[in-house]
């Protein structure tokens, strides 16, 4: 293994394995890191989104789907979470097959305004379909993820069982793992070439035979999938779910972690996520002035690296 | 044998016959060029051939395969590849970048093996590297492979479109306005280019203001005007043609 590779496996396990030593006995803090992770798989999808050359404000549409998808699933027709979490990934990427193939023919301000749309058409559906959702009282009693045991060898703990807060944090981290390798591959294989040249010139694109319809399609339920996924894990860590538990807010939120890790690296919403989330939480103290403070700060960032934190590299990296 | 055969091809924009009626074929390893005065629907023409646009009547075949009402990326696929007018590139990307894309539609490792890096799809992104190289130094544009393309001057473009629908493995390349704009002596090297595409077992369709170039250049020529093909034949014919004359400079007024 080439000794940059084992340097981060090498970090990413110290991390794993040394936050929850460190931070095991505060639930708050480690939830911090928790909910960064998760976000950060949620974003992802935004930036894929992106990738291909759209604006997308409407990832908080696709979390809430898979989150209600997995409550489903669990509360009424008592799947594991295991199970339940998949599917909800599957049901977000189903809907952004069908929704997508209109929408994703709008370009630039027309499809920001209909992503940005589309959240508040999932909370309205969510608060109307009652007899599913139960409405705006949510889906309450949400089970923690279960044990997995394969021939009486358990490979996952009951997690009611265990310290919640730590199997939580690291199920979110090993689903961060999973999903930006899984992303790094996309880019860097003939998908990611395919997605660029989208991204540069639908017409040219099309020009030299790429089915611009159905790829925009897969980027777009590729980007949602991972929005459901994320939205399940929340259904998991808060054990309910209402109609806002994804907000327009969180939709802009996701967004902007994408703009400001840099829309140009696959690793830029992971950086993007953690960095503001948890700039965010520190912020705590200043009680009302804290979304003053965080505000300027986004601005500060956008000017002053608007490509992104990882534009910001060390002198002696740059290529 | 005809390749390309385009036949009794309309497109009716509201009350305006953009295309009306067009019938002509082009041969393997044929220049053939479509003039015309401005707004005679070349540029249509060329959008209906690629399915750009979907015609209102008529049809198109390549080498007998009907290839009417299919998408533009089908079309492509199946061989018929355009450039565009305006310097239509993949901006962000090396000029390098911009050919292997093409490349990628037609590998043979599958997209698990580009997922996971197999060695069949090394192996083939190796080739593409290769290959669009060998495009690129063809096109005279091995020296400024490694530039983002937004970066290139403009001659220079043109020739990057170029190498972008090659990459595309073409029977039939439709160059759009290919020479508008360059210099005599840039003139002079596109015109070898455009022969060089052809010597490649290539056909060239290609619209053009040019005349000098036009007539240097063609097998044959399709003048339009109107929408209407006025005529087609050797370049020394159409020069002689007393219609396409009248299209270009006018009818002599008797009554001045």
């Amino acid at each position: 293994m080439p000794p940059r590779s084992a340097v981060i496996v090498l970090a990413v396990l110290a991390y794993l394995v040394g936050a929850p030593l460190i931070l095991g006995n505060r639930p708050y803090d480690i939830g911090v890191l928790t909910s960064a992770a998760a976000l950060s798989v949620i974003s992802a999808g935004v930036w894929l989104t992106f990738y291909i050359g759209r604006i997308h404000i409407g990832q908080g549409a696709f979390a809430l789907l898979g989150g209600y998808a997995a409550a489903v699933a669990m509360t009424q027709l008592g799947l594991s979470f295991w199970i339940a979490m998949p599917l909800a990934g599957l049901a977000a990427a189903l809907v952004a097959v069908v929704i997508g193939f209109p929408i994703l023919r709008l370009k630039g301000v027309y499809f920001a305004m209909v992503s940005l749309s589309l959240t508040e058409t999932a909370r309205l559906t969510a608060q109307s379909f009652a007899s599913v959702t139960g409405g705006p009282k949510g889906i309450l009693n949400i089970p923690l993820p279960g044990a997995v045991e394969v021939f009486g060898l358990t490979l996952i703990p009951d997690f009611a069982r265990v310290n919640p807060h730590v199997a939580l944090f690291v199920l979110a981290t090993v689903l961060a793992i999973a999903t930006f390798a899984a992303l790094y591959r996309i880019v860097n294989s003939r998908l990611g070439w395919l997605f660029r040249s989208l991204q540069q010139n639908e017409d040219l694109a099309a020009s030299i035979g790429v089915n611009v319809a159905r790829l925009r399609v897969v980027a777009f339920a590729i980007s949602s999938f991972l929005g459901g996924v994320g939205g399940a894990f929340f259904v998991a860590v808060q054990q309910s779910i209402y109609p806002s538990t994804f907000q327009v807010q969180d939709s802009i939120y996701l967004m902007l972690y994408c703009f400001l890790g840099g829309l140009g690296y696959v690793f830029g919403p992971l950086a993007g996520t953690f960095v503001l989330f948890i700039a965010f939480e520190f912020l705590h103290g200043l009680n009302e002035f804290q979304p003053l403070i965080y505000a300027v700060l986004m601005i500060v960032l956008m000017l002053w690296l608007p490509n992104g934190l990882l534009s910001l590299r060390l002198p002696g990296r740059r290529p | 044998m005809s390749l390309l055969e385009v036949e009794s091809l309309s497109k009716r924009f509201g009350g305006l016959l953009a295309v009306d009626d067009v019938t002509f074929a082009a041969g393997e390893r044929e220049i053939l060029s479509i003039i015309g005065p401005n707004g005679a629907g070349k540029s249509t023409l060329f959008k209906l051939i690629t399915a750009f646009l979907k015609p209102t009547a008529g049809r198109v075949r390549l080498a007998g395969e009907d290839l009417t009402g299919r998408s533009p990326h089908v079309v492509a696929r199946c061989g018929v590849v355009r450039t565009f007018q305006e310097t239509t590139i993949f901006r962000d990307m090396t000029a390098l970048d911009n050919v292997v894309v093409g490349h990628h539609l037609r590998g043979d490792a599958t997209l698990a093996g580009f997922f996971f890096g197999s060695r069949r799809a090394r192996a083939s992104e190796a080739a593409f590297r290769d290959s669009a190289r060998e495009i690129l130094d063809y096109l005279g544009l091995g020296a400024v492979a490694g530039e983002i393309a937004r970066n290139l001057p403009h001659g220079y473009l043109r020739a990057l479109g170029i190498a972008i629908a090659m990459a595309a493995n073409p029977r039939v390349v439709l160059l759009d306005e290919p020479f508008a704009g360059l210099n005599p002596e840039e003139t002079d090297r596109a015109v070898d280019m455009v022969r060089g595409i052809r010597d490649r077992g290539i056909t060239v369709l290609l619209v053009e203001h040019d005349m000098r170039a036009v007539m240097r250049i063609s097998d044959r020529v399709v003048v339009l005007n109107f929408g209407r093909m006025i005529a087609q034949g050797a370049p020394l014919e159409i020069q002689r043609d007393e219609g396409v004359i009248e299209a270009y400079l006018g009818r002599p007024d008797d009554e001045l």
